[in-house]
């Protein structure tokens, strides 16, 4: 297929790299607004505060702005709760041209009143949009005066689209969650306790991932945000140990934690085997004067591997060979999918991300093949150009991306907010290959122009 | 699922569950519906990402939808440069022939004059040659609804487009936001009666076509920019939408500005509206409706006596797009059904008006309408109204669970189901496939609720 006339953009050839053994070594551009007309993947600043506390469940999320912002967040992440589900209702000030005009402060104060006094939330979170950054309404002065009168906190997240990218919003979430943090008491925690940061419990994988620490014999005291509540943040610095999966929406905030409450952090994946395993045993490794919690870390890898062993080698005998593309929001995922991948037996021909850093793409460069195309902050017409001149078989993004592999006539696996599988601990490994094999094996490809199907 | 407003407080300034969604959503649909069109939005980069996606979800298809990506500095000085560079770009990247470029609330904030914007970037790259043409619809998201930017979008692009020239065999047809499949059946039937028309918007490939044997920048299909161009000259136009006013709409601007008569029908949904479309078009060509038509017809009407018993007196709840929701009414209640609550999120004022023109006899049938509403006004209203079942879009569905109601899903968006891009909704086949749905509705929850489970129903 014809695809070398589709050029790269000016001012995104630095974003867009090839391994080569004889290639010049450059260091990949990133951290980069979006190129102006590029049909970006990325979202908003919004976006990236929206992702990172949607999953708090007893708390009223307040969109303030226009409508599409909260219509378009509605009940959109797939995290779920045990308990309440505030989370899952959409709340806007629906600001109409005449606030636009004359402010929306006063709407956002009524909304905020009236709401709390129907959900009887534990917090409010009023995420501010593109239009508040621009009409100057003073949303911490509203937020301190509901907060009074309602006894709750209400936490102003300064997420206006335009300012900056969706890293900008991780950081706005992070410093509201700080706000929470030290503010509930710590009585009952142990000192073999743990936070869990950046698990947002999508098909309920943070309490897969609980349960694994709670065999081992640790508490937790929190996980942020996924099946999160109010209380259990306000409490967290009470933990002895964050342990931080989803690097990029997290590291800020267990930075701060380490910074005001002292306490360490490790970043960990619980993608695929090996580093579902890694992140059992460093969390076990920080605990020597226990030795029996590493034991038990060993005994839940054993057991849990010897568990889907047999059927992981039916699907890496028939997907031995087939070449992957991923393109993820988060650089730190494509690491364990680059891993899990090569466990079934598949090469990764591109990999990239909406959001990684220098020390990401660095790393990226050092773990993928000769000929792999790394991309930054990438779009659907270089995604296509590579997925076809690499000829991969499969593409693992979010829901933006699975149209380009279905018209090509190509395997696609969902690796975003949208899930209904768990793909996170050790049976979500085994989903994983299984949702891999299911696709790319799948028959209906054979009717597909490209592999050769009848037009 | 928590249940919303449990207490006795309901919160009556904020939007709950929005039953809508923003205004430049439509515009973009709406340029997917133009042949070799590129959408772009003025403002942040999350618009046309959140837009995407969300279109997405219910199309299956890609949509790709440019933005200018504003910063700080952008939002601060202004967005011209960011425009021009983006179109550069996207002219690079897409090649398109036309691209479609809507406003949303952050440069309708900070007041920046796209069409003088757009003339600037003409006359900077006019010796580039050609340049794709530029369509503009302002769709500040803090006023209307999707539908307004929906029919903001065709409305610009047939004054960019539409030439005038001596009056011809033609007819256009402004269908408003229907489904890919619903284009389709309309294609079909005006091309039976031997009528050359044009059909703006044209989504029915772009967002519902085939697999692709190579790359394409822009899916294949849609209406091109010539037969745009076209519509100054036709013979009439057709324009769907019980609520669209002419001053807002394509047509009204043909009949205005080229005099092309604007025929304004309800969106043809039931026997009486679909009638009065197929009037229309006999009149218009001077051709009796082509037999095939008068069989679906007559099948049509052998349906509803077949079924008629399992839905009459049931109580409905429709909710979604205003004429969408008046339409619909209006069919229900030529088989029976009684649509208890017709509820928009949209709020022309016009909504009672418009359906007392369709069902007279509104007020005595217990008809609630009610404009502006969100999901949480239409879940208070079910503890009251108690309907038989819901229908409309798929956001309908935590109401429906926590009821215990069923949904039968119709129109934008359908993000819970397979296929939302081909169901019928419109004409005679639409409204049988619309038939045959809610009486097999009714049919299934009798038989799961039956203690016998009938197999003959």
């Amino acid at each position: 297929m014809d695809t070398h006339n589709i050029a790269l953009l000016e001012g995104r050839e630095g974003q867009v790299y090839e391994k080569r053994q004889d290639g010049p070594e450059v260091e990949i551009a990133c951290d980069k607004t979006s190129l102006s007309g590029s049909v970006s993947q990325r979202a908003c600043v919004f976006c990236g505060s929206r992702v990172v506390l949607y999953p708090v469940a007893d708390a009223i999320h307040i969109v303030h702005g226009p409508i599409g912002c909260a219509a378009y967040t509605w009940d959109i992440r797939g995290a779920v709760s045990s308990g309440p589900e505030l989370h899952r209702l959409s709340f806007s000030t629906d600001l109409q041209e005449m606030d636009v005009i004359y402010g929306g402060e006063k709407k956002l104060y009524r909304s905020l009143v009236e709401l709390i006094d129907q959900y009887q939330p534990k917090a409010a979170f009023i995420y501010s949009t593109c239009i508040i950054g621009l009409i100057g309404d003073d949303i911490e002065a509203v937020c301190k005066k509901v907060a009074k009168e309602k006894g709750i906190p209400v936490m102003p997240v300064h997420s206006e689209g335009f300012k900056g990218t969706k890293k900008d919003g991780y950081k706005a979430a992070c410093s509201a969650l700080m706000k929470l943090i030290g503010t509930g008491s710590t009585e009952g925690i142990s000192n073999y306790s743990i936070n869990i940061l950046g698990e947002f419990n999508l098909a309920g994988e943070a309490w897969i991932i609980r349960e694994y620490y709670e065999k081992m014999g640790i508490q937790v005291v929190a996980t942020m945000t996924g099946d999160g509540r109010i209380d259990d943040i306000r409490r967290s610095h009470g933990a002895t140990l964050n342990v931080v999966q989803c690097s990029g929406s997290m590291t800020t905030l267990a930075r701060d934690m380490e910074e005001k409450y002292g306490i360490p952090y490790i970043r960990v994946s619980y993608f695929g085997f090996e580093d579902m395993s890694k992140s059992l045993y460093d969390v076990a490794a920080l605990f020597p004067d226990r030795p029996e919690i590493m034991e038990r870390a060993k005994e839940i890898v054993r057991d849990e591997i010897r568990k889907y062993y047999p059927e992981m080698q039916k699907f890496k005998a028939a997907l031995t060979g087939k070449k992957a593309a991923i393109y993820v929001g988060g650089a730190f995922k494509t690491f364990s999918l680059i891993k899990a991948l090569r466990t079934v037996g598949m090469s990764v021909v591109l990999a990239g991300s909406q959001t990684g850093n220098k020390d990401d793409y660095r790393r990226l460069k050092e773990m993928c093949d000769e000929g792999t195309v790394i991309v930054d902050d990438s779009n659907p017409v270089e995604l296509s150009k590579f997925v076809l001149e690499k000829e991969a078989d499969l593409l693992i993004g979010g829901v933006k991306e699975r149209p380009i592999a279905f018209k090509l006539g190509v395997g696609f696996c969902d690796h975003n907010h949208e899930r209904k599988i768990p793909l996170a601990g050790f049976v979500g490994m085994y989903n994983f290959a299984k949702e891999v094999y299911e696709s790319v094996m799948s028959p209906v490809w054979q009717f597909a122009p490209r592999k050769g199907g009848l037009k | 699922m928590t249940k919303p407003a449990a207490s006795a407080a309901t919160a009556k300034t904020a939007t709950q569950n929005a039953c809508k969604l923003c205004n430049p959503l439509g515009a973009c649909l709406a340029f997917r519906g133009i042949e070799k069109c590129v959408p772009f939005l003025h403002g942040s980069q999350g618009c046309a990402t959140y837009i995407r996606r969300y279109l997405i979800s219910h199309y299956k298809e890609p949509i790709d939808i440019a933005s200018s990506n504003f910063n700080e500095e952008t939002a601060v000085f202004g967005g011209s440069h960011n425009l021009k560079l983006g179109l550069k770009n996207v002219s690079q990247q897409y090649k398109p022939e036309v691209i479609g470029i809507a406003t949303t609330c952050l440069s309708e904030t900070i007041g920046d004059d796209v069409p003088m914007i757009l003339k600037e970037y003409e006359a900077i790259m006019g010796g580039e040659g050609q340049l794709p043409a530029m369509i503009f619809a302002s769709t500040p998201s803090y006023s209307g609804t999707h539908i307004d930017g929906f029919h903001a979008a065709v409305r610009s692009a047939v004054k960019t487009f539409a030439a005038e020239g001596p009056k011809r065999k033609l007819v256009n047809l402004f269908p408003g936001m229907i489904s890919p499949a619903d284009i389709r059946y309309m294609k079909e039937i005006l091309t039976a009666f031997g009528m050359p028309f044009v059909l703006l918007p044209d989504y029915s490939q772009t967002l519902d076509g085939g697999p692709w044997a190579e790359y394409h920048r822009i899916p294949p299909g849609g209406t091109p920019a010539r037969a745009i161009e076209d519509t100054g000259s036709a013979s009439a136009s057709i324009e769907f939408g019980s609520t669209l006013e002419s001053g807002k709409s394509a047509a009204g601007y043909l009949e205005e500005h080229f005099g092309v008569p604007r025929i304004h029908l309800p969106l043809p949904i039931g026997i009486k509206a679909t009638d009065r479309f197929f009037e229309a078009l006999e009149q218009l060509t001077e051709k009796p409706m082509p037999e095939l038509y008068e069989d679906e017809r007559r099948r049509l009407v052998d349906a509803y006596a077949d079924g008629h018993k399992y839905v009459f007196g049931r109580r409905a709840f429709l909710y979604g797009e205003e004429d969408l929701v008046i339409s619909m009414a209006a069919f229900l209640s030529e088989i029976g059904v009684v649509p208890v609550l017709c509820a928009s999120g949209g709020k022309s004022g016009q909504m009672k008006k418009r359906l007392q023109e369709l069902v007279p006899e509104l007020d005595e049938l217990g008809i609630k309408v009610r404009e502006g509403v969100d999901f949480v006004d239409i879940e208070h209203e079910a503890d009251e109204l108690k309907p038989d079942l819901l229908i409309g879009n798929s956001k309908g569905f935590a109401m429906s669970k926590r009821h215990e109601l069923p949904l039968l899903r119709i129109g934008f968006p359908i993000h819970d189901r397979f296929g939302g891009q081909r169901l019928h909704h419109i004409g005679y086949r639409g409204t049988q496939e619309l038939f045959d749905r809610i009486v097999n509705t009714v049919i299934e929850q009798r038989q799961n609720s039956s203690p016998i489970g009938y197999t003959y129903m």
